[in-house]
């Protein structure tokens, strides 16, 4: 039976697990740019603490629901998770984290931006620390700009964009004068639209929770995005998001581009994007109603109730997300390369003001304010999302009808419509009405 | 004429078949290709297919920054695991299927089937607390038990097919000779239906290895496989198409290169009593 052997050792070898270090964190983040660089730099961690980390890196959407799934359960398998703005007071609220009330004095908390850490906190207290932060801001082609006869103001309305996207479009040489999300999912499309809709007075809920898109100002809103978009927007904008339009701009063929804050550090790269030399930055536009288009987000690192290393796990978010961190990473790779949008001592930089993003990053930033988003008073935090758990569902099944309205399959109306009915049903059924 | 025609119409399949082996094969392709390139080189548009600065710089850095020999053990062993181990437990429920069928055998060959048609997000939250309890969660002998179980229902199914190629009478002959039923099924079944078998631990194990569903969601860092090594390439914000194309082929590759050293079993397997 020459089977047998190869079985016992097969079982052996199942039944063997590996033995855990001394001390070893696992920690479950996204592949960003800035996660994957502070990985790089672990094993200095290591070597100051002598805690050993374990990596799981997982897609965005893909954390999301391994993380979520984790931590309702206490399933205990991480010591630090990366979550955003819109888990944090949810999970806090729900007993889930475990509170970053008593971080040292060297870590210094109070420099955390004030926008951030609002954004990252329950009832007051901090859940979790930022490791990132972004706000949203156009970036734009100052050559084709100037072609077109036009400047840029640095913080334009909606009306100039849409003018100035027309002078810009060149269907001839496939020159598109604005990209913007399109695509379905509340993290993609829906992100855009609702920081959109914020600027043109819209809201997702009223103060009694009950939803708005029978409002003129949505119709106003979905109404205007997709005539700028039909007439100047590139072909096939309804599946789009964050990547398809960073290859379109970085390949030349948008005019402008309105999106997260961080991806000026990829088209101002020249190793990647031929247009790096002439990209200039502006504030999100507005329609003169006080509030703007950008949203406000945070890659924060939690601690999850469940792990049994808190102590371990608050220094290694103290190291990661401190002072000491962002220098060493600018003394190696350059002040470009440091993670964004968390502190304040950052923008007080010299170093960094040189930048030529992080003056605009920093004051979208701060013109975000997730506790009061909109122009008419809402019951929710958040700027393009409500942080209540029903949210991620209302909102992907309202960006899907959004983006049937991008895609020429139904119209401004019906899709509002649907979304009426969607978000209603659901808020019924979940007792807010 | 008749040869003549016989030829043209053989030309014509080898064609159509060429084409449509092509078209299957072109995303695999592409991936390969991608991975030999810069980022840049990865989203340009007009994209470039074979005449570009081909680099293994992908390569290095993943190889730089993940252990891709961990992820590739724990596949291994996963897969292989699974497949071996719901082999052993589909064999004798095949067996007793084919050659002494109740009335009932059917509803439950049906009723093993239908364990596959619910969506398998539907018991995440069951399993997920039931590995909690066993402490099963990242464990590579948690993975087997799971993906063996996933894929048996598969398992009875093909070797169930497959025995009922077998004419019953030699297995009897065999009990005749003395042969009791350890026997039967070691000695004179299973020699006879190796091409079957041997084709359902391949396609099994190709099914392990590509599983990514619970293979995500239940491990972590120690018994995650090469699934979850892709998954680690995947960015919502930012171009990394070129080193997820690397990832991606490191995955592939040792699955592709079995799959091509076995294929004449695999066929075999496949078509065993297709053509009477």
């Amino acid at each position: 039976m020459k089977l047998t052997p190869i079985l016992i050792g097969a079982c052996s070898a199942m039944a063997i697990s590996f033995a855990a270090q001394a001390q070893t964190l696992t920690i479950a983040t996204v592949n960003n740019g800035d996660m994957i660089r502070m990985q790089g730099y672990t094993d200095q961690f290591t070597a100051e603490t002598g805690i050993a980390v374990e990596w799981v890196t997982l897609e965005e959407n893909v954390l999301r629901q391994r993380v979520t799934t984790d931590i309702s359960t206490n399933g205990g398998q991480f010591d630090i998770m990366t979550i955003g703005m819109y888990e944090t007071p949810i999970w806090g609220a729900n007993g889930w984290l475990v509170p970053l009330d008593d971080l040292s004095e060297e870590y210094d908390a109070a420099d955390i931006l004030p926008a951030m850490a609002g954004g990252l906190s329950h009832d007051g207290t901090l859940y979790a620390a930022p490791f990132y932060g972004e706000s949203s801001m156009i970036m734009y082609r100052t050559d084709l700009m100037e072609q077109a006869g036009l400047e840029m103001p640095d913080a334009p309305t909606w009306d100039f964009i849409k003018q100035a996207a027309a002078a810009m479009t060149d269907r001839d040489a496939d020159i598109n004068g604005i990209c913007l999300r399109g695509k379905a999912g509340w993290g993609e499309g829906g992100a855009f639209i609702t920081a959109m809709s914020n600027s043109f007075g819209a809201r997702w809920f009223d103060e009694n929770w009950r939803p708005q898109f029978d409002t003129e100002e949505w119709a106003n809103t979905l109404n205007f995005f997709v005539e700028m978009m039909t007439e100047s927007g590139p072909p096939g904008y309804a599946t789009n998001g964050f990547n398809e339009n960073l290859s379109l701009f970085q390949q030349g063929k948008c005019g402008m581009w309105i999106d997260a804050t961080v991806a000026a550090s990829f088209v101002t790269n020249p190793a990647d994007s031929t247009v790096a030399d002439s990209v200039g930055f502006a504030l999100a536009p507005d329609n003169g109603l006080g509030k703007r288009a950008n949203w406000l987000w945070a890659w924060a690192l939690a601690i999850p109730a469940g792990t049994d290393d808190v102590d371990g796990a608050k220094q290694f978010i103290e190291w990661a997300t401190s002072k000491d961190y962002i220098e060493m990473v600018a003394e190696n790779e350059g002040w470009a390369n440091v993670p964004p949008g968390a502190r304040i001592s950052l923008y007080e930089n010299p170093d960094y003001q040189a930048v030529p993003f992080a003056e605009m990053t920093l004051e979208s930033i701060l013109t975000a304010d997730p506790n009061n988003p909109t122009v008419d008073p809402v019951p929710y935090v958040g700027v393009q999302f409500a942080a209540i758990p029903e949210f991620a569902g209302i909102a992907t099944q309202v960006s899907q009808e959004f983006s049937a309205v991008y895609a020429g399959q139904q119209s401004v109306e019906e899709a509002l419509a649907k979304a009426q009915a969607i978000a209603t049903e659901e808020m019924e059924a979940a007792g807010y009405m | 004429m008749a040869c003549a025609v016989t030829n043209q119409r053989k030309a014509v399949n080898t064609l159509i078949a060429w084409a449509v082996g092509l078209l299957i094969f072109f995303p695999i392709l592409w991936t390969i290709l991608t991975s030999f390139k810069t980022e840049a080189q990865a989203i340009s548009d007009p994209p470039v297919f074979l005449f570009f600065d081909w680099t293994l710089e992908n390569y290095a850095v993943v190889q730089e920054r993940s252990d891709y020999l961990r992820y590739l053990i724990n596949s291994v062993i996963i897969a292989g695991g699974s497949t071996i181990l719901g082999t052993l437990i589909a064999i004798p429920a095949a067996w007793s299927m084919a050659f002494v069928p109740s009335k009932r055998t059917k509803d439950i060959l049906l009723w093993m089937l239908s364990t596959k048609m619910l969506p398998a997000v539907g018991v995440l939250y069951p399993i997920y607390l039931l590995f909690i309890q066993l402490g099963l969660l990242d464990s590579r002998f948690g993975m087997v038990i799971v993906l063996m179980l996933i894929n048996l229902p598969i398992i009875v199914w093909m070797l169930y097919t497959y025995f009922r190629e077998i004419p019953g009478e030699i297995l009897e002959a065999a009990r005749m000779d003395g042969a009791n039923l350890r026997n039967e099924i070691l000695y004179v079944l299973t020699p006879m239906a190796v091409p079957g078998i041997a084709s359902t631990i391949l396609l099994n194990f190709i099914l392990a290895w590509n599983e990514a569903f619970w293979t995500l969601n239940l491990t972590a860092a120690q018994a995650a496989p090469l699934t979850a090594f892709i998954a680690s390439y995947s960015s919502p914000e930012g171009l990394f198409y070129a080193k997820l194309s690397a990832a991606s082929t490191m995955a592939i590759a040792p699955i592709l290169i079995l799959g091509w050293f076995s294929q004449k079993q695999l066929v075999r397997g496949l078509t065993f009593g297709a053509v009477k």
